[in-house]
């Protein structure tokens, strides 16, 4: 019975309040495959895998 | 504030000149506290994830393309931009109404049933009885026209058809016959409403 009235703090579920390692693996991933290339006054965005 | 080694301006100015490793360190600097931001008002990893992501890639562009240029307050505008994904979220989920298991979700709250309870309908009966009743004591002409415009869905061409008056004439007894029916409910003080 327990477990249904049981709910962990706000507090302790700020502590480990963070994304995890595949978002941020992905964002780094996505920063080193976007590449903006500058044609006269225009900027053109690519993804290369 | 946390007094950093490397200041977010550098990083951001490593970065923006081609070091990858900056924005890992920015990141990890300050994935936490974002993250958390962001948890705060959603209350959902999964969108929270998700609403972190769209902020860093929306960084990430802004820096690539040379379009940032608010040096020295990085972490207030990343904060800005997640903010603002997160109104986005939230009004889209007003567009879309979401379905949530989170143990106390209960579908009924988002699915109403339709049909009227038993007392509703009692009340809907007698308010449209009552109705029927004040429609009886109009004047003939002006029954007549409203009975076909409301009870038979007739246009106002197809009522002055059938009584043999103009469309005007038609427009000003259904407007007279409303009027009429007004204060009849207000002077006797009945109330129409389920």
């Amino acid at each position: 019975m327990a477990k249904f009235y049981f709910k962990s703090s706000r507090k302790e579920e700020q502590q480990q309040l963070v994304p995890t390692k595949t978002t941020v693996d992905f964002l780094l991933n996505y920063s080193k495959a976007l590449s903006v290339i500058d044609y006269k006054n225009m900027k053109f965005e690519a993804l290369l895998n | 504030m946390k007094d950093y080694t490397i200041k977010d301006a550098v990083l951001v100015n490593n970065y923006i000149k081609g070091d990858e490793n900056a924005l890992s360190t920015l990141i990890e600097r300050h994935k936490q506290r974002i993250y958390s931001f962001i948890y705060s008002k959603v209350f959902d990893r999964d969108v929270s994830e998700d609403i972190f992501q769209d902020t860093f890639i929306k960084v990430i562009r802004t820096l690539k393309l040379g379009k940032y240029n608010e040096e020295g307050k990085f972490l207030p505008w990343v904060m800005r931009i997640a903010h603002n994904l997160v109104i986005d979220h939230f009004r889209k989920g007003n567009r879309m109404p979401k379905f949530e298991d989170n143990g106390e979700f209960s579908i009924f709250s988002i699915i109403s049933d339709g049909d009227l309870n038993a007392e509703k309908r009692i009340i809907k009966d007698q308010v449209e009885e009552d109705l029927r009743n004040l429609i009886q004591e109009l004047p003939e002409d002006q029954k007549e026209v409203l009975v076909m415009r409301m009870y038979r869905d007739m246009s106002f061409k197809e009522i002055s058809d059938k009584t043999g008056v103009s469309i005007n004439t038609a427009l000003g007894r259904m407007r007279y016959a409303l009027i009429n029916l007004r204060k009849v409910i207000e002077k006797n003080n009945i109330v129409l409403t389920n």
